[in-house]
């Protein structure tokens, strides 16, 4: 039988394996990990016949190219992405949400997300990976799951295990929307802000700092004054929590966050809204709009049946 | 016991035992944690045991914050019972190539080297919390006379290992790791095993922890057990 793999002949900036991440292990100072847009990364595994979880392969900016070698798979790409499938005697321009077939010898060569971050790459069958606490997600700061946690590298081969038959094409129209309003639920230390604190974090626009990645975005802009304590005995923190340090910059935690800091948290951003927020990519404005829990809960439901409407489709 | 239960964000319970940090506080909060995580609530995904307060997470999709808040509120938590809890010894090296805020402690705390390593080698500690990095203790409590600052601008990086102080308490580095705590030595011991998924962390909330001077030779001999 022959070995399928793929040859990674460029990397790319930040590719890394990743699942629906970790539970349980906050205590002991792992976060979630897993993929950071969570409905996107669900389609891509539906789109090529999988289960909804499997591993997929996630890029951020400028995705990777691979080589495959081996049968014939099927493969495709999610999210906003610029790709390019070059077969023997032809290029073909990719488009997202649609399945290719690859034979040996044929590149898949994912050029850059568009306006956006994150990207997912799936394929019809399973990768050779290691699991560790239930998943496969890399967290390149504990040096924890598949790759031994690390990155993906120029030149290292990626083993298939498995190749399943797909015999129809699937697609899907989709369009990703981009939000400039983040909805967010009022902080336990919103009191620590003084009132034009309050209203600069609610009334202006921030800026996405270029020092953004899996474990947090960086916020610039206008400074929000703290009037009671800008250090907080140290306790847990989420995904979506938006601290604010010392020099009133915030920073919102994403899903490789340190499971515990001290500073305080002026809100935390609602869980609808957390795939659209990871993808607003560095240099973009934002602006934040507060709701209530029971309007986050309510719009959370309608966003959940939208992707399970979505993945219905396919 | 917990004072006010609040919602941090649509997905978390808050569950605050008050402004104080003590070992007493700090042992309901783990005694609640560890009730809660025995339960094994459906949709609860996640606890965060800190020095007062315990953080509750849970799946939106399967539940939600009246519902965890009902559960929680109606948990009984059994005083009688006993902290999980071991006592360790963890080797450290203090040579000067490893003790690289000593010197800056000094000048803070005005007291010399021997007399900071005094304190802290004869200190019995309690692990309040873990995390920040996987298997990080958080350890207390430092008399008066030996509570530092964070630095004014934290480390990008601090060396795997390090043993750091900050105000009344001490931490382990168990990776390299971006920081701000006084580093004043390390440990060739390894508190965090990737390798071991049912109990990865050596140091545990509860736990009791000395910490043993060794000198550089012995660092250097350590067989990593």
């Amino acid at each position: 039988m022959e070995n399928n793999y793929f040859e990674i002949k460029r990397a790319g900036i930040n590719t890394t394996f990743q699942d629906k991440g970790r539970n349980n292990l906050y205590h002991i100072g792992i976060p979630f990990s897993g993929a950071m847009d969570n409905r996107n990364f669900l389609l891509a595994n539906k789109l090529v016949g999988n289960k909804v979880d499997s591993p997929v392969i996630e890029f951020a900016y400028q995705g990777p190219l691979l080589k495959f070698n081996g049968g014939k798979i099927t493969i495709t790409v999610t999210g906003d992405v610029i790709f390019r499938l070059n077969k023997k005697n032809k290029e073909i321009e990719g488009r997202c949400y649609e399945t290719y077939q690859l034979e040996k010898g044929d590149e898949i060569d994912i050029l850059s997300t568009n306006k956006s971050v994150y990207g997912y790459l799936a394929i019809s069958g399973e990768f050779d990976l290691k699991f560790q606490w239930g998943s496969c997600s890399i967290n390149t700061k504990a040096n924890i799951g598949s790759n031994d946690g690390k990155k993906l590298t120029d030149g290292q081969k990626i083993n298939i295990n498995q190749i399943s038959s797909i015999k129809t094409n699937k697609k899907i129209n989709y369009l990703n929307s981009k939000i400039e309003n983040i909805r967010v639920i009022k902080g336990t230390n919103f009191d620590y802000f003084s009132e034009e604190g309050k209203k600069v974090f609610f009334e202006k626009q921030f800026i996405v700092s270029k020092l953004s990645d899996r474990m947090g975005m960086r916020l610039e802009g206008p400074k929000i004054e703290n009037i009671v304590n800008t250090n907080i005995k140290s306790e847990g923190l989420l995904r979506g929590v938006i601290q604010v340090p010392p020099d009133g910059n915030p920073i919102i935690m994403l899903s490789d966050h340190g499971t515990i800091g001290g500073y305080p948290k002026i809100g935390v951003v609602a869980s609808v809204d957390y795939d659209r927020l990871v993808q607003i990519s560095p240099g973009s404005k934002i602006k934040f709009k507060e709701i209530d829990l029971s309007d986050a809960e309510t719009l959370f439901k309608l966003y959940e049946m939208e992707t399970q409407n979505l993945i219905s489709q396919i | 016991m917990i004072k006010n239960i609040s919602n941090l964000g649509d997905a978390a319970l808050y569950c605050d035992f008050g402004k104080e940090v003590n070992k007493d506080i700090n042992s309901k909060v783990i005694k609640l944690f560890e009730t809660i995580r025995e339960k094994n609530i459906e949709g609860i995904n996640n606890l965060t045991p800190s020095y007062n307060k315990l953080i509750i997470s849970f799946d939106l999709k399967i539940t939600n914050f009246k519902k965890i808040k009902e559960i929680v509120e109606n948990t009984e938590i059994k005083e009688t019972q006993k902290l999980n809890s071991k006592k360790l010894e963890i080797p450290v090296c203090c040579d000067s190539s490893f003790s690289l805020d000593i010197e800056r402690l000094e000048k803070k705390l005005n007291l010399d080297r021997e007399q900071i390593l005094e304190v802290f080698f004869n200190k019995e500690f309690f692990c309040y919390m873990t995390g920040f990095i996987a298997g990080m203790p958080f350890l207390g409590d430092l008399e008066e006379k030996m509570r530092a600052q964070r630095l004014e601008t934290p480390r990008v990086k601090v060396p795997k290992g390090s043993i750091g102080l900050t105000e009344q308490f001490a931490n382990i580095y168990t990776f390299e790791s971006p920081g701000g705590w006084n580093i004043i030595g390390n440990t060739p011991f390894s508190v965090f095993d990737v390798t071991n998924e049912i109990e990865p962390n050596l140091i545990n909330p509860g736990d009791e922890v000395k910490f043993k001077r060794i000198s550089m030779e012995e660092y250097k001999d350590f067989d990593g057990k």
